[in-house]
Order: structure tokens, then sequence, then C-alpha cells
């Protein structure tokens, strides 16, 4: 069993730095593998418009791709755990319509607040707030329902509920605003991994790798909650403490990436069941790493079938990652064994 | 009585549910004594309170009025994780889908003692091991827990809790669904492990016959009163008499099993 995983792991891998170079070499410059391998390793590219598309879109974008794909993921597996439902994910519990919300009252509604808050909230950091802030107020939310109600199928469906009712409240929004306004709140709900500058990406990867590290603190608590919230209290787990942990990761990891890279479906439901399916584990401490190659990997091919070679426009995110993930969630039920 | 050990007792302790409209009283001044190396079983009608009773003395709910001993310190007086390592349980309750084995299943009683990554020593896993042989599950350990049988499974989680290695271990109805079969083969083994361990196990159970054949006490739950006492003891009183409301379901004492006239 250790044996497969470690030829998993290093496949896995393998496919990752596969997939990382195609999808810099890919786009609508092709350039060739040689050129990318040598300019990301030190080297000169031998045309100067090669290195500086590599340098300043390429990279950003597949960096980007990385940290969404494994971000996403990784609270995928943390909230399909906490809520011991296979069909948990940011985007079907309504977090993701959270950060909706936040940002449409921060692009939509910012005109409505003084000059000095709007300018504020207008910049990355308020978008990130407010994304961050409207994942979290719907995650709390979902958790308050679900102690109330112990059958986590209601609690799907009130996470369902949470979804139409903010999109409610954001279509409200945009019947107010202005034209640009709309514009601009449409742009980023479509998702986009193609326009961070160097300094955004490093508060994303900050923000990313803050979660990553809760993630990290909570993958004994998650172990132990897959004999169910009894047992772990009999096995010694502070809950409250446990639920907390994990509550705060999967809203930073899903608040701040949706707020630069827009609702992204699907990552974070179908991501973590290809890891459990691969590797035939519950083991978290496995699961985690799993998790983290396959969302990188499947984020990072998503981007290049957005932009595929010889056309010259590129296609939103979202649509992509919900056109590939959909049909592997259904296939997934379908095998319903597997979504254990 | 005996010169055993007191793993747990009660001292006056009333059970039941707080509400707005007033206290309700499941039972009262119950003062039971759970013993080292003791198999003791608790019956009762349904909804007579064993579990009011069961989560009363684990800890989980508060009682109306008296206290729970466990090692000479009150129960409510220990942090999650000190109890943790002085009670363990087996539930009833069905676990969540998952793709653990038998062996990770097993592996999660040491959580209270591993480290924050919940990482196995040397220690644990001799723990880990003793509680396989103990319950003789070598073959089953490499299997996920959801393809073995329910009989397996509640032996598998009696595995679990012994490699939480504490003196008491508390059951609730492990032999429900089970053919008589294997609510035989649990019951042995729960009187195996305290003699051999020299564990108190305390369980709830619906099997009244077999739970007098193989407990050493045992704690019968009736509207009126609440007893503690060896089997026999309890038969000459004649309290199996009073379990039932039905007055056609009686207890014969010669042959030791209910009748039905």
């Amino acid at each position: 069993m250790k044996n497969r995983n470690t030829i998993i792991f290093s496949s896995l891998s393998l496919l990752l730095l596969l997939t990382l170079l195609l999808n810099i070499s890919m786009g609508q410059v092709a350039i060739p593998m040689k050129e990318v391998f040598r300019s990301l390793f030190g080297g000169h590219a031998s045309k100067e418009t090669w290195e500086y598309i590599i340098v300043n879109f390429r990279l950003p974008k597949a960096i980007t791709a990385i940290l969404v794909g494994i971000g996403l993921s990784i609270s995928g597996l943390l909230m399909q755990t906490l809520f011991r439902n296979p069909l948990a994910g940011p985007y079907v519990l309504g977090l993701s319509s959270g950060s909706s919300l936040g940002v449409a009252f921060v692009i939509l509604g910012a005109g409505f607040l003084p000059a000095v808050f709007s300018q504020f909230l207008l910049s990355s950091y308020g978008i990130i707030l407010a994304s961050c802030i409207g994942s979290l107020l719907v995650l709390l939310m979902i958790l308050i329902v679900s102690q109330r109600l112990r059958d986590t199928m209601s609690i799907l469906i009130v996470g369902l509920m949470f979804s139409s009712f903010t999109s409610a409240i954001v279509s409200v929004f945009t019947y107010f605003s202005s034209a640009e306004q709309l514009q601009k709140y449409t742009f980023w709900s479509m998702g986009s991994i193609g326009n961070l500058s160097w300094q955004n990406i490093s508060i994303l990867a900050v923000a990313v790798f803050i979660g990553l590290g809760f993630s990290l603190l909570s993958l004994k608590p998650l172990d132990t909650l897959l004999l169910g919230e009894n047992y772990a209290k009999s096995m010694g787990l502070n809950i409250k403490k446990a639920r907390y942990i994990i509550i705060f990761a999967t809203s930073i990891l899903a608040g701040s990436i949706t707020a630069f890279a827009g609702p992204i479906a699907f990552i974070g439901l179908a991501v973590p069941h290809l890891g459990k399916l691969l590797f035939q584990t519950s083991n978290h401490k496995v699961l985690y790493f799993a998790t983290l190659l396959i969302g990188a990997v499947i984020m990072l091919f998503c981007d290049m079938i957005s932009q595929m070679p010889g056309f010259d426009f590129t296609l939103p995110i979202n649509a992509i990652t919900s056109i590939i993930g959909a049909p592997v969630v259904i296939w997934l039920i379908v095998r319903k064994k597997s979504i254990q | 009585m005996s010169s055993n050990k007191i793993i747990l007792s009660t001292s006056n302790l009333s059970i039941g549910y707080q509400s707005k409209k007033g206290n309700h009283t499941i039972a009262q001044n119950l003062n039971l004594t759970f013993e080292e190396g003791k198999l003791i079983s608790l019956v009762g009608g349904n909804g007579i309170g064993k579990s009011t009773l069961l989560r009363t003395v684990t800890g989980i709910q508060k009682p109306l009025s008296g206290t729970v001993t466990l090692n000479e310190k009150d129960i409510h007086l220990y942090t999650t994780l000190d109890l943790a390592q002085n009670l363990s349980l087996v539930l009833t309750e069905k676990l969540p889908p998952s793709n653990l084995t038998v062996f990770e299943l097993i592996a999660l009683g040491r959580q209270p003692y591993t480290n924050w990554l919940g990482k196995l020593s040397t220690d644990d896993l001799e723990k880990i091991n003793q509680a396989i042989t103990l319950t003789h599950i070598e073959h089953l350990i490499d299997k996920k827990h959801h393809e073995i049988s329910d009989g397996q499974l509640q032996i598998v989680l009696i595995a679990r809790a012994l490699a939480q290695d504490t003196p008491l271990i508390i059951l609730d109805e492990p032999t429900t669904h089970l053919d008589l079969f294997h609510k035989v083969s649990v019951f042995k083994l729960l009187k195996k492990l305290s003699q051999e361990t020299n564990k108190c196990i305390l369980f709830s159970t619906h099997d009244i016959d077999l739970a007098i054949q193989l407990s050493d006490e045992m704690i019968v739950m009736t509207e009126n009163s609440v007893e503690q006492d060896q089997p026999c003891n309890l038969i000459t009183k004649g309290i199996f008499n009073t379990l039932f409301k039905d007055s056609s379901i009686t207890f014969d004492g010669e042959k030791g099993k209910f009748v039905v006239s």
C-alpha cells in the first residue's frame, strides 16, 4: 500500500511539472517547450518577446492557477469531512455566493459611500476583505443551521438556499448600479486567473499559505471526525476548537481565491473525490497532499483549455471548470461506492 | 464485597432532563459502583432511561444532582483529553461513510496519546496490535470498515476502544442487530476482556438472558427502582418480574429466562 502511494505521488508530481511547462508554452503565442524550460531555469529565451510573455503573463497565470487549484481543493476536502457530506464544497454550500455578495456589495455599492471608504474598498485589499467576510458569514450561518439540523441532506439544501438568497441580493444591487460597475462585476464573476499582478499574486499566496497551514493543523481532528462527532469527542477531540480552525481555514482559502479569481465552480467538490478514488483512503495526511497535487494539475489543465491554441480569445475559466467538473461529479455519484 | 479498585462510582445521583417547566427526573438516589475487572450489564425496558444513565455516567450529560466520580475525581472536572484517557465508548450510531481500513479505525483509538499530526509511536503500535490480538481480528485489518459484517464491525469497534487503553469501557447496546451467534461471541469477548485486561466494562443490552449468564453484576432499571447486584441475587429478589409492565411476561428463576404465559 505504501509503495503504491509513493508511485502515485511521484507520477502526480511529474504530471504537475509537465502540465506546468505545457501551460506556460501554450497560448495565443506558442512558445517551444525548450525555450520555456530555459527561461524558467535562469537562462534567456532566444526571443526577447517570449521571455517577456513568460515572465509577465504566463508564469503569473500559471502560479495563480496552481494557488487557486490547491486552495479550492483543500477547502473542499475539509468541508466534505466536517459536514460528513460528499457533496460539500465551497461552491455548493454557498461560500462562493457569499464571497460574490461581499464583492458585489463593494463594487456595486461603493458609490453610496463617501469617497475615502470607496477608494479603500475598491482596492484589491478591500475586495479580498469583502470576499472573505462574505464567505465567512455564509459558512457561520451554515454552521449554526447544521447544529440544529442533524440531517446532512438538509444542510446541503440550506446551503443551496443561501446561494439563491445571496444571488437575489446581488440582482437587487445590479438593478441599481451603473453600466460601468455592472461590467466590472460581471467580469469578476466569470472568473479569471489571467490578470493578476505579481503583487496581487503575493497577497493571494500569503492568504492561501495561511489557509493551508491551518488545514495542516486540522488533519488529525479530521481523521478523528471520520467516526462521527460523538466518537471524536470520546477520543478527546475539542470539537468546537477543531470546527473553528477548519472553518477559518476554508473561508480564508475560498474567500481570498474568490476575491482574486472570481467564483470558480466544481474544483473544490470534484478534486477531493478524485484524490479519494486514486488513493483509496480516508487518511487525511495522504489526501491532503493528493488533493493539493491534483487540484494544481486540474486547474492548470482547465486554464489550458480556456485558451486553446489557435483561438485568439480566452474563455471564462468558470465555464471550463463547470464543463469539466459537472460530468466528473455525475460520474462519481453514479459510481456511488467511490463517493465515500 | 471484594477488594477490587473502584473505577467509577455515583453518589446520590439523580438523572433526568432540565427544561423550562422544571426538572424531569428519570431516576434518583443512585449509588452505583463500577470496579475493575468486572463485566457489568445494564438492562431495562425501552424508554426507561438507560441511555440517560449512560450519558450521565460518561459525563456527556450533567446530573440533576449528586456526583459521578471517575478515578477519585468528579467526571465534570476532567478535560476532554483527560477523560478520553480514562473512559472509552462504543456507540450504537452508524459510522459515516469513509474509506478507513480496520487497522486505521483501531489506530484512531490512540488519538488521545498522539502528537498534533497523529503520528503513531512504537508504543501506540504495540497497543494497537495488542487490541487486535485480544479480539482475534488479524485477518480483517487490511479490509475497509464498510466491507465487513455488522458482527465483525462491532468487534472492531471494541478493539478500537481497547486501543484507547482506558480502565473503563462503556458500550451502548453492543449486541443489537446481531444474530445469536454473534451476540454470544460479543458477550464472551467482553467477559474475556474484563478478566484478562482487568478493565471495567459496562454495557447496556436487551439480551437479558445472556446478560444473566455472563455478567459479573447487573444493573436493572425499572420505573420504581434501580438495583445493582450479582445476577443470582437479583433472581432471588425477583427483580426481573418487575422489569416489564405486562403481567403475562414472567421470569422463570429456575430456567433463567423469560416466559410468556
